[in-house]
């Protein structure tokens, strides 16, 4: 089993002082944080830049599709583009993966097969997670056993939010542990706040580091099935977090934005965010993700458009 | 008391997908009347501003081409309706861009209160007059309909600023395009004015989006745009029309070349049809009857 960075034993060794711990952590300037966030989103981002934050971007996305009407067909489909994202131009780079739900894992999986592109399932009863650990941890069992890389889980925000942190914090731990493969590797584990749902900033910093503490390898936002996603501000704040967390553990951690991202200028903001943030070091898609599936045909439109000088359009990407 | 009150200046704005924006580039220029005195600042529109107005006008064209016919032609009749109560604007503005009499100002824009009408009337017609049943030698109905093409770039004219501007304009959504209408560079007012009719029309914003500047730089791009099906060159003169009409090539746009008449500065003639179905698609569909005679049916 997973330990806790030592630097955290203190502060995970009960619940009352784990909600000392975070409620510690120093309150979010609200107004601040949106006025950095919309200051960064002005930057002129042209040419050359351009060039690169798409290419980056594209790069960085977590192909997602989560439909209750997904089939096996749309998710080798979308497999197909993952992998080559613009038949007409092979330079365009590969997404860095595939996102889907548990029962769709092995067909992604040996849709990618040595492809690169890595399989990400959603799991414990994704998106609300309202169900018992038992189900949710054989909801990751299941998913590792059909060989996916990554785990998108999600936290039980209702414990969360009544203040039973210990509880959040020892389930992330369990699916932690679920994530281990028999030949000692462990699927990757992004955890997923729902920040639309933890109402201030100040939850979605506590949400950060108890992820973090957990032993999170991905920090994410949201789930993409509420009305607010990921913004800007939301994804700011866990920039910081993931920045500082490392500063003081040297863990390094990565974040995860989903839902809501559809443009390529969306995209070019918050990788100018991670940029002024977190630093360069995170400027790889080991560390930063885009949870989207619309963002790819604008970010595919926008790079059509710097190779011809043309504005394309949407007949000239797919419908998925 | 009114002499120490102040001016009230009115800011021209476009009009893109049923809002009205600045310039995304914050550019503007001077417009002045036929005698150069200067009138109002309008938006110079760039590249960016065109791109956005075919998002707006892509975004439209599936309800406004899905809307009945009857329906369009009721909204183009409400256009008729709010422009009638603006009149004396719309004659001011005309007067002035054009250097016309009050009068022959006001003449203008009655005939351009009346084209909105005639191409309202002609919403649910034109079906029946380029469509039908067309005979084939086999069992078949053959019944052939007209289809809006999509997203159509109008140029309009430079000369006639709004009864040319509105004879180009209202064909093309008549029949379910929707339009990016570069406005005529030296008198892009009554457009933007137009504009704001649009908006009051029950028209769905986006269906038609209205850019002011210079002509050639806003219609380059979108003559290459990939997203956009259509473009009328009316507003444009021999040399920029050759080299629209090449860029549009590339994705095989259908082009509309200046007509005889555009240039001029009257525009009242009999419109005719040629403007409505410039811009349609014929869709033939066969639907077998079964072998003629049989069971004495013969439909």
């Amino acid at each position: 089993m997973p330990t806790t960075a030592p630097a955290f034993s203190d502060a995970t060794a009960s619940d009352s002082a784990l909600r000392r711990f975070l409620h510690g952590l120093p309150g979010v300037d609200a107004v601040g944080l949106e006025a950095r966030a919309a200051s960064l989103g002005t930057r002129s981002i042209k040419t050359t830049a351009k060039a690169y934050a798409i290419d980056l971007a594209i790069s960085m996305i977590d192909l997602t599709t989560l439909e209750g009407a997904d089939t096996p067909g749309k998710v080798r489909a979308l497999a197909a583009k993952a992998v080559n994202p613009d038949p007409t131009d092979r330079t365009t780079p590969r997404t860095a993966a595939v996102c889907v739900y548990p029962d769709m894992a092995a067909t992604a999986v040996a849709a990618l097969a040595g492809s690169g592109v890595k399989v990400a399932s959603v799991a414990t009863a994704f998106p609300a997670g309202r169900a018992a650990l038992d189900v949710k941890l054989a909801d990751v069992r299941d998913a590792v056993a059909a060989g996916v890389d990554e785990i998108d889980m999600v936290i039980d925000r209702g414990a969360f939010l009544s203040g039973r942190y210990l509880k959040v914090y020892e389930e992330i731990l369990a699916v932690k542990a679920e994530c281990a493969r028999a030949d000692g590797t462990d699927a990757r584990l992004k955890v997923i706040f729902e920040t639309g749902e933890l109402s201030t900033y100040d939850n979605i910093r506590r949400a950060s580091w108890l992820g973090m503490m957990a032993g999170a390898d991905f920090i994410k936002t949201s789930t993409g099935k509420v009305g607010t996603n990921a913004t800007p501000a939301n994804t700011l704040l866990m920039l910081e977090a993931v920045r500082d967390f490392r500063a003081q553990t040297g863990v390094q951690i990565g974040v995860k934005p989903a839902g809501g991202i559809r443009t390529s200028k969306d995209a070019v903001k918050f990788l100018v965010l991670v940029n002024e943030t977190a630093g360069e070091d995170w400027l790889d898609n080991h560390w930063f993700r885009f949870g989207a599936s619309s963002l790819l045909n604008d970010l595919l439109m926008q790079r059509q458009k710097l190779s011809t000088g043309r504005y394309s359009g949407p007949d000239y990407v797919t419908v998925d | 008391m009114s002499d120490n009150r102040l001016s009230v200046f009115k800011t021209y704005k476009l009009y893109v997908g049923g809002k009205f924006p600045r310039s995304e580039s914050g550019r503007v220029y001077e417009v002045t009347d036929s005698k150069g005195k200067w009138l109002a600042n309008a938006p110079q529109s760039s590249r960016k501003d065109a791109r956005d107005a075919v998002v707006a006008a892509r975004k439209a064209f599936g309800g406004w081409s899905g809307a009945t016919a009857y329906n369009r032609g009721q909204i183009l009749y409400r256009i008729a309706e709010m422009l009638e109560g603006r009149k004396d604007q719309f004659v001011r503005e005309v007067a002035e861009a054009e250097g016309l009499s009050k009068s022959k100002a006001a003449a203008v824009v009655d005939a351009a209160i009346d084209r909105w009408v005639w191409y309202a009337g002609w919403t649910d017609k034109i079906g029946q007059v380029v469509g039908g049943a067309n005979p084939v030698a086999g069992p078949f109905f053959n019944l052939s309909t007209p289809e809006p093409t999509g997203v159509v770039t109008v140029l309009a004219p430079q000369k006639s600023s709004f009864l040319g501007l509105v004879s180009v304009v209202a064909p093309v959504i008549a029949t379910g395009n929707t339009a990016v209408v570069v406005a005529s560079a030296d008198s892009p007012l009554p457009a933007l004015s137009l504009g704001e009719v649009l908006a009051t029309s029950d028209l769905p914003g986006g269906v038609v989006n209205i850019l002011s500047g210079r002509t050639a730089e806003i219609a380059a791009p979108l003559a290459s745009h990939q997203d956009v099906n259509a473009i009328d060159l009316t507003g444009a003169d021999a040399a920029l029309a050759k080299e629209l009409e090449t860029a549009a090539a590339d994705n095989l746009k259908r082009v509309l070349r200046p007509q005889p008449v555009d240039g001029a500065a009257d525009w009242t003639a009999d419109p005719g049809t040629h403007r409505l179905t410039a811009f349609l698609e014929t869709k033939t569909v066969w639907h077998p009857t079964g072998a003629l005679g049989v069971s004495g049916s013969s439909y």
